[in-house]
């Protein structure tokens, strides 16, 4: 909301000398944060001064046009010129050049004289043109800022002005006046309205407050005039499209009749264009009271006015020119031929007042802000009207903002009031609120007064009454929001000042810390990053090829279940999340085209799950506790959303580096990385080679928990990596790390530490090459028995002296006993009772 | 060198010219090896010393006492002298490898760089220990949330515009009434419904909007919510909690403000702007976030008496509090992945 200056103080005390930036520092304190500053003089200035045309010879140019040499008096006869400067002539008469043909001898103009400066610092100066020195422009709207018509010059007496020469053209057009602008939250709908931001100033500063409201006078009695028909038939939510709808006729308009400078200076501040006498002062009662209202072509209206929901397949044609068609359930004003209004939205084009309408009709109108915000949303419409009416409009205001544009146009365009006044339906106003008189305090910690609490209430409008302990308090008729104790209590608080309130710091009862799974977690992100991982956090939209392809291990042709959004930012990236893998390689990709190409990222985030119910078809009515059941069922529609940790990398570790040759990344550092986390969680996972659609069908190990699936890692498939534009041999992982954190004990047992000297032999044997290692490591484990206390493969070969299909795997054995010194003797047992087992179980044979 | 005659072993002279021989023979000896060739030169079986011992055996029985206590006390010199030209060599020896094994250390490069974690997280966990260390607990939920959590259970209406399309993602099909959370106050409500009264708990995480990217805004974002309720909470109370929370994060000098707003899940309701005395062009108010006195419409529908018990809640970005924390100008950097954004930062924000 933009609040020009001149205006508002002609309902408060807001001192002449105040700047836009003094009025938005008070209003601040109330709550109307400050948005800009609408000031014409910061790109203009003078001397601008009128000027009255004394010679115009037409002079034709060869290049076809034809230019006007004129000489124009910028001082009255007889007193001297007592501008300085240069190019400014003494005489008091400026020769100017002038391209525009719309004026004549004896016109009053607008001069910008040498030294003035229009916006876009347009400088103006005497300067050498169609061989005359034009000392000087006559102006129009457009270069002074103030319109878009550019077809002439602006002659003052188009506006019914007929001023002094010389007078200041800028004081005569409001171009000294400027405009705070505020930003009003949706509970204040009042504030789009000077008489709302008056009165919220007169709050801030203790001040006086004139209500523009009470100085409308009117004559209550209903008087014969439009018949208007109320008949909602679909109230939403069994609240009437329409309350109150006031009619007023005003006849004998002059379509032509200028909008005066004042008027069209403060609607240009607060952000409207000027458009015609009528439309006008309709914009200037909206602005002024916070009513929207709607003149209509009375000669146009066809009988009285019913104010409806639409008919099945009814159109309308709307004042912006386009076709409309109409929502069963759109609230629309409608005369005996069909619609001409879509309620609070948006007036037909049928009934537009133009510039050959002498007679009007005036609405004003109360309307339910929900209908109107859904037939704005459904068309797209958001205008002036319906931004108020959403946001409720004080029901009392019709009748006297109809008198308002009554007066203005009977003012201003020499119309003559009918003397019909229709006022159909009947306000809506707020309730009664008990306020309990220690609330105020038992929600702020400020011990307010119980005449501070009176004080206040009654300064926002409300009337208060006692009532018992209760006081009684009746908002008033413009705050719709005020409608529980509550919100009394924000009143109060705001007005008395935030700043009372004292710091208090509250003591909760002793906290648990963090859950055990936070801590995990927290353990995990530093355990990759400790290793060299960064941590990347990527979008979750995908395509559904890039889910299914990561997300699901078998390549099957339809897309595996996933969850959509409706409304996606990019229409190739529908899909919600099942896998964390496609972004990370999105980041991959972003570095690498950044120049680095040596990388280990990972990314932790929950991936989407569809479950077999989906969401929940009704969602339980506000403010109220649904119950047990109901809330299971919402629990029971929101899909699975598990935590998934994964894990990218490539190129070389380090990077290359004197003396230390780059070992290339590869499959294992990935399923290293998969061991991380579980190390980190103290889990143990199984590795088993594995079969996975995006990866390498020979370098894929599928990850298992407990005998369950938990995820893969490995090299991705060479021809994912060619499509997917990566690194040569890029290797990943991706972990359910909810399964992990869930299976991770609470808290870790010791291991005893035995301190006799340990006995260490290897075992090579010779096996199936489709036999994995980590199978044989188990049978060797198990055959060595309980001295065995560590084993671990050092060495895989197989070629030159190894059979076909088969490959060597060489072990170390570190053997200890819990309570002696072994002997030689007694590891050399235990490793001919493991080679046995793992001749026994996979035909091994020692080398 | 030439072999010398074996002396007698009664020969005093010859004997002592033996032992003078292999004394300037270890002193000679520049290095390890040198001092190895006269070692065996003067105590090897060829030895002169070593050969008059053995002819010992040849003597009488009062010559041989003689004899032995001659050769016996030459030997001694010898063994002795070896000794100490041992020790002298085997210290320049190793005094020696040292030297030559002398790098330089500024060409060391990084053997194993340290990974990173994004300051977003890290931020996030910062957060998270002022609330912890004040006794509250960390709260999460569901990214995708039903739409009675996300809005009707915080008295956002059917009607109210941040439910539009324009504003929130819906799942497919909309029927279903699930959407990405638009914040985390979801978790406030599962938070109030699952726990014991009181609840002092602070619910960060990812949240949703449909803005495109730019420097400013991101579709995905993340926020950090507190909620408190209990027995005779006020504003007072709230203001205090953001006050210490505020110089925890920005240090003693900063401050709190609170300006009246409205929210439909609070009343009263307030911006927070907070003094930042380390900000980027020198110290100013920031906005930072809104707050309020919950309304007794949330607690109704958390199935919380609100006669009983009142709660404040607030609510800031993760984003914002790092850009004019940490002094990050564009939001981009924090979603692109780029390696150095979070590198530059480590394990620490």
């Amino acid at each position: 909301m933009r609040i020009p200056l001149s205006w508002i103080r002609e309902y408060t005390q807001f001192p002449a000398e105040g700047t836009a930036e003094d009025l938005m520092a008070e209003l601040v304190k109330v709550g109307l944060e400050e948005e800009d500053v609408h000031r014409p003089t910061d790109a203009l200035s003078g001397p601008i001064v009128v000027g009255e045309v004394l010679e115009k010879i037409p002079e034709p140019q060869s290049n076809g046009k034809t230019i006007n040499w004129c000489q124009v008096r910028v001082v009255p006869e007889g007193s001297a010129q007592t501008l300085t400067h240069e190019g400014i002539d003494p005489s008091g008469v400026q020769g100017i050049v002038c391209g525009a043909h719309n004026f004549e001898v004896g016109d009053k103009v607008v001069v910008t004289l040498p030294g003035a400066v229009l916006p876009g610092d347009f400088r103006i100066a005497a300067r050498k043109t169609y061989g005359h020195v034009s000392a000087g422009m006559i102006a129009s709207v457009r270069e002074l800022g103030i319109g878009e018509d550019h077809d002439g010059i602006l002659v003052l007496s188009t506006l019914g002005l007929d001023p002094e020469i010389g007078a200041d053209a800028m004081e005569l057009l409001g171009l000294y006046d400027s405009a705070a602008e505020i930003n009003v939250t949706p509970d204040r709908g009042y504030a789009f309205s000077l008489r709302g931001v008056a009165r919220e100033y007169s709050h801030a500063t203790g001040t006086q407050f004139i209500d523009p409201a009470e100085q409308i006078t009117t004559d209550d009695a209903a008087r014969p005039g439009l018949e208007v028909r109320l008949s909602d038939q679909a109230p939403i939510y069994g609240v009437e499209g329409c309350s109150r709808f006031s009619t007023r006729k005003v006849t004998g308009i002059d379509p032509q009749a200028p909008t005066p400078p004042w008027m069209a200076s403060r609607l240009r501040l607060a952000g409207m264009r000027s458009i015609s006498i009528a439309v006008d002062v309709s914009n200037y009662v909206m602005l002024e009271l916070g009513q929207p209202n709607h003149c209509y072509d009375a000669a146009k209206l066809d009988g009285g006015i019913q104010v409806r929901r639409a008919a099945a397949g009814e159109k309308l044609i709307t004042l912006d020119e386009k076709e409309r068609s109409l929502h069963a359930e759109d609230l629309v004003i409608a005369d005996a031929r069909g619609a001409i209004g879509i309620a609070g939205v948006m007036g037909g084009a049928r009934t537009e007042v133009d510039d050959t309408t002498t007679a009007v009709i005036v609405e004003a109108a109360h309307f339910d802000p929900i209908s109107v915000s859904r037939s704005k949303r459904r068309h797209k419409l958001p205008s002036e009207a319906s931004k108020r009416f959403e946001r409720g409009v004080d029901p009392q205001l019709p009748p006297l903002a109809a008198q308002r544009v009554v007066d203005l146009l009977v003012e201003l365009a020499g119309g003559t009031d009918a003397g019909e006044f229709t006022d159909a339906g009947t306000p809506v106003l707020p309730e009664p609120i008990s306020l309990d008189p220690t609330l105020p305090e038992k929600l702020t910690g400020v011990a307010y007064t119980q005449e501070q609490i009176q004080q206040t209430l009654t300064a926002i409008g409300a009337e208060v009454t006692q009532s018992g302990e209760q006081l009684l308090v009746t908002p008033p008729s413009w705050r719709p929001d005020l409608s529980i104790p509550a919100s009394l209590v924000e009143e109060i608080a705001r007005l008395i000042g935030y700043d009372q309130i004292p710091s208090r710091l509250p003591v909760p009862p002793a906290g648990r810390g963090l859950t055990i799974s936070q801590q995990r977690r927290r353990s995990v992100y530093a355990g990759l990053a400790a290793a060299g991982f960064t941590e990347v956090l990527s979008y979750p939209f995908y395509s559904e090829a890039a889910n299914t392809l990561f997300g699901r291990a078998e390549e099957t042709a339809e897309a595996m279940p996933m969850l959509r959004l409706a409304n996606p930012i990019a229409s190739q990236h529908p899909a919600l999340r099942t896998t964390v893998l496609p972004g990370l390689l999105e980041a991959v990709r972003r570095n690498v085209s950044r120049g680095f190409t040596d990388l280990a990222l990972f990314e932790a985030g929950l991936v989407f799950l569809p479950k077999t119910q989906l969401g929940s078809a009704a969602i339980p009515a506000l403010g109220a506790y649904p119950g047990e059941d109901v809330l299971a069922d919402l629990d029971a529609g929101i899909p699975e959303q598990p935590l998934h940790i994964a894990a990218v990398v490539s190129g070389a570790e380090p990077a290359e580096l004197p003396g230390v040759a780059g070992r290339r990344r590869d499959w294992a550092d990935a399923v290293d990385a998969a061991e991380k986390v579980a190390d980190l969680l103290r889990v143990q996972l199984e590795v088993t080679q594995g079969r996975h659609q995006a990866f390498h069908p020979g370098r894929t190990a599928e990850l298992r928990l407990n005998g369950v699936r938990v995820g893969y890692a490995g090299e991705l498939h060479p021809k994912v990596i060619e499509d997917q534009d990566l690194p040569a041999r890029t290797s990943v992982m991706e972990l359910d790390l909810s399964a992990l954190i869930a299976a991770a004990p609470e808290q870790v047992s010791a291991a005893s530490i035995s301190t006799f000297p340990p006995t260490t032999q290897d075992v090579s044997l010779i096996v199936a090459q489709t036999l994995p290692a980590t199978t044989l490591e188990s049978t060797l484990a198990e055959g060595a028995g309980a001295l065995l206390e560590e084993i671990e493969l050092f060495d895989v070969y197989s070629g030159e002296h190894i059979e076909e299909g088969k490959k060597s795997l060489a072990y170390g054995l570190r053997f200890r006993a819990e309570d002696r010194t072994l002997t030689a003797e007694e590891a050399s047992e235990a490793r001919a009772a493991a080679v046995a087992l793992a001749v026994e179980r996979h035909g091994a044979v020692q080398r | 060198m030439s072999t010398p005659e074996t002396p007698h072993p009664l020969d005093e002279s010859a004997i002592e010219r033996s032992v003078d021989a292999a004394l300037a023979a270890f002193a000679a000896a520049g290095d390890l090896d040198e001092l190895k060739a006269a070692r065996l030169a003067h105590t090897g079986d060829k030895a002169p010393i070593v050969l008059a011992n053995r002819q010992i055996g040849t003597l009488d029985k009062t010559e041989k006492a003689a004899a032995g206590k001659l050769l016996g006390g030459a030997r001694g010199r010898i063994q002795k002298a070896l000794a100490a030209r041992t020790q002298v060599l085997e210290a320049e020896h190793a005094e020696r490898i040292l030297v030559e094994e002398t790098v330089d250390v500024t060409a060391a490069g990084r053997r194993r760089p340290l990974g990173a974690r994004h300051p977003l997280s890290v931020l996030q966990e910062r957060v998270s220990d002022v609330f912890i260390a004040m006794g509250w607990e960390i709260a999460e939920g569901p990214e995708i949330e039903s739409e009675w959590f996300n809005f009707d259970a915080l008295n956002i209406a059917p009607d109210h515009p941040s439910r539009e399309m324009q504003d929130t993602f819906f799942v497919e099909p909309p029927e279903a009434h699930l959407v990405l959370r638009t914040h985390t106050s979801p978790v406030q409500i599962r938070s109030l419904l699952s726990r014991e009264l009181p609840v002092y708990v602070l619910c960060p995480g990812k949240t949703f909007r449909t803005d495109e990217l730019d420097a400013t805004h991101t579709p995905v974002f993340h926020q950090f919510e507190g909620i408190a309720v209990d027995k005779g909470l006020t504003m007072a109370d709230l203001k205090g909690t953001l006050e210490h929370f505020a110089r925890r994060m920005l240090g003693e000098e900063a401050a709190i403000r609170l300006r009246p707003a409205y929210f439909p899940f609070t009343e009263p309701s307030a911006e927070l702007d907070v003094w930042h005395p380390e900000a980027k062009g020198g110290p100013r108010w920031i906005e930072w976030g809104g707050c309020g006195m919950i309304n007794p419409a949330v607690l109704r529908a958390a199935g919380v008496d609100p006669e009983e018990y009142t709660g404040f809640a607030f609510g800031m970005g993760i984003e914002r509090t790092l850009m004019f924390r940490n002094g990050v100008p564009d939001m981009r950097d924090m979603i692109e992945g780029d390696i150095r954004f979070s590198q530059h930062f480590g394990m620490e924000v």
